[in-house]
């Protein structure tokens, strides 16, 4: 078998005595898009910025290309994070710089792309995200939620990324603006050959984008396979999950009144 | 049943958390100090923080120099009257304030605007994931967002207290030649003919000091501040109540053991 693009090898991660990572193994092969779903607070935001280094796992190996690299410092580290392209969650949008310095930070700041040049690519960025040039005057403070979740993808696809994570990428998007989206996504892997991890709540976004759906719970990945196949996992919990359903063996910690 | 918290158990969690912090802070300082000294350098960010840090804290130094050159003035004019030294007064409001007066009142009054500042930008920053946003943008945080200010604060502090100091001074001459009827030119000429380098410039790297101090707890509590408003909150309480105690330590510090002629 090939060699994964990215792997993850037991991982685990907890806060305080709550266990969030509890030995997870994920496998990603270069060129693949794989789609993460999973109840609100399992931990799939964390999974991410674990292969980051954003936080540190407290057990297991992370790999990309067969390089361990939840060790790595420094320049090393800096030299690995410029292969990843991250959409948060948050959007996190640099809120003292403009939109269009915004997209363009990767270019400038670790490309070294001349000032007028990196414009002209955030224009054609935001364009490809539905936003005009004029978007790019702006501040992050004066754009809608739905906005600033495209600029947030504008920036993260911005410098051409072999990886990209996007953390609910449709999420607060009308329906439209939404399958925009997924195309953008589609298109980076099929005809960038990016490898993607998404994070969605928005089966149909799930379908759209991915080779591969993984759904995690209790801290590991409890199914994977491909997407076509999701409707008939035979797995209790992936069925509860992508019909919606309040009933099952996901137990949601709500006070019955 | 209520248990009685035991004291000493108080006491060693407190030790242990202290220096936990001191740990950490200590740390903090050195990544700072280290990206100030190693590239890449951020011009345009260190420019802009110059410009806030220096320039558009004169207003507030420049006033709160004046009242205190005034007050000063006011009062050493009563104190040397019982023993009739009137005429030591210019003299005695130099050395006080380019020795103390200037760098010490001029440090707290930027720690409040500029640590406060930095505490709640940076706070902001982090709980808003843009902190991490950088990082993944592989772009070191300490050197794009720390160096930047402590380098502005510690430069441009030592500025600002040059200004201070002589609106400070020019403080005590306005309410001694209008109100005291002290003769204008005799003033100032006593008050340059004490007046020794020493005195400025032993104030002056006071002021560089404080000014790392205060931009060092600004940026500590902002960037390691958790838990959305009310952490940023706490962050920018703590950075000015921190920066405000560690000046005045450090100014007697350094006073009782440096500068001791
Ligand atoms: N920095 C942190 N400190 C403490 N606990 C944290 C931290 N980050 C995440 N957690 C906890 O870890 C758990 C998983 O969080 P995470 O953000 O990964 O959830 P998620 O699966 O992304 O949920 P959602 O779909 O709502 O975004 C949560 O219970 C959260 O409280
Ligand atoms: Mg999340």
């Amino acid at each position: 078998m090939a060699q994964p693009k990215l792997s993850l090898r037991g991982v685990c991660k907890r806060f305080g005595r709550k266990v969030v990572l509890d030995g997870l193994d994920l496998d990603i092969m270069a060129g693949e898009s794989v789609v993460i779903i999973g109840g609100s607070g399992t931990g799939k935001s964390v999974m991410l910025k674990c292969v980051l280094g954003l936080l540190q796992p407290d057990a297991g190996d992370i790999f990309v290309d067969g390089e361990e690299i939840t060790r790595l410092k420094g320049h090393e580290r800096e030299k690995m994070l410029r292969r990843f392209g991250m959409l948060f969650q948050g959007g996190a949008l640099f809120d003292s710089i403009r939109v269009w310095r915004n997209v363009a930070f990767g270019l400038i700041s670790a490309q070294g792309m001349k000032r007028k040049d990196a414009r002209r690519h955030a224009d054609e960025i935001l364009a490809k995200v539905g936003l005009g040039p004029e978007v790019g005057d702006l501040s992050p403070a004066e754009l809608s939620g739905g906005m600033r979740k495209r600029v947030a993808l504008a920036r993260a696809i911005a410098t051409n990324p072999e990886i990209l994570f996007f953390d609910e990428p449709t999420t607060g998007l009308d329906p439209i603006m939404a399958d925009v989206i997924n195309e953008l996504i589609v298109e980076r892997v099929r005809d960038l050959g990016a490898t993607a991890l998404t994070i969605t709540h928005d089966m149909a976004s799930a379908r759209k984008v991915a080779d591969r759906i993984g759904m995690l719970y209790g801290g590991k990945i409890i199914w994977i396979g491909p997407a076509a196949d999701i409707e008939r996992s035979g797995n209790p919990y992936v069925d509860q999950f992508i019909h919606g359903r309040a009933e099952g063996p996901i137990s949601m910690d709500v006070q019955r009144l | 049943m209520t248990t009685i918290p035991n004291p000493a158990a108080n006491i060693g969690r407190a030790t242990l958390g202290f220096l936990a912090d001191v740990g950490r802070l200590a740390v903090f300082l050195a990544r700072s100090v280290g990206a100030i000294f190693s590239p890449p350098f951020y011009f345009g960010n260190q420019l802009r923080q110059m410009l806030s840090v220096g320039y558009y804290s004169l207003p507030v130094v420049g006033l709160t120099a004046l009242f205190t050159g005034a007050v000063l003035a006011q009062q050493i004019y009563i104190g040397t009257g019982r023993f009739d030294a009137e005429s030591t007064v210019p003299t005695i409001v130099v050395f006080g304030i380019t020795r103390e007066l200037g760098p010490v009142i001029a440090s707290l009054m930027v720690a409040g605007r500029v640590s406060a500042a930095m505490a709640a930008e940076l706070g902001t920053m982090r709980v808003t994931e843009q902190i991490d946003a950088l990082t993944t943008l592989a772009t070191n945080p300490f050197r794009y967002l720390i160096a930047p200010r402590i380098l502005a604060a510690t430069l441009m502090m030592p500025l600002l207290v040059l200004i201070s100091d002589i609106i400070g001074v020019m403080g005590g001459w306005l309410l001694s030649t209008t109100v005291l009827n002290y003769n204008s030119i005799g003033y100032l000429q006593r008050s340059l003919d004490f007046m020794e380098t020493w005195d400025v410039v032993s104030g002056l790297i006071k002021a560089g000091i404080f000014g790392f101090i205060l931009s060092l707890m600004g940026c500590y509590q902002g960037f390691n501040s958790s838990g959305g408003a009310q952490g940023v909150g706490r962050a920018t309480t703590n950075a000015v109540v921190s920066a405000s105690i560690l000046i005045l330590a450090a100014n007697y510090a350094v006073t009782s053991i440096v500068f001791t002629d």
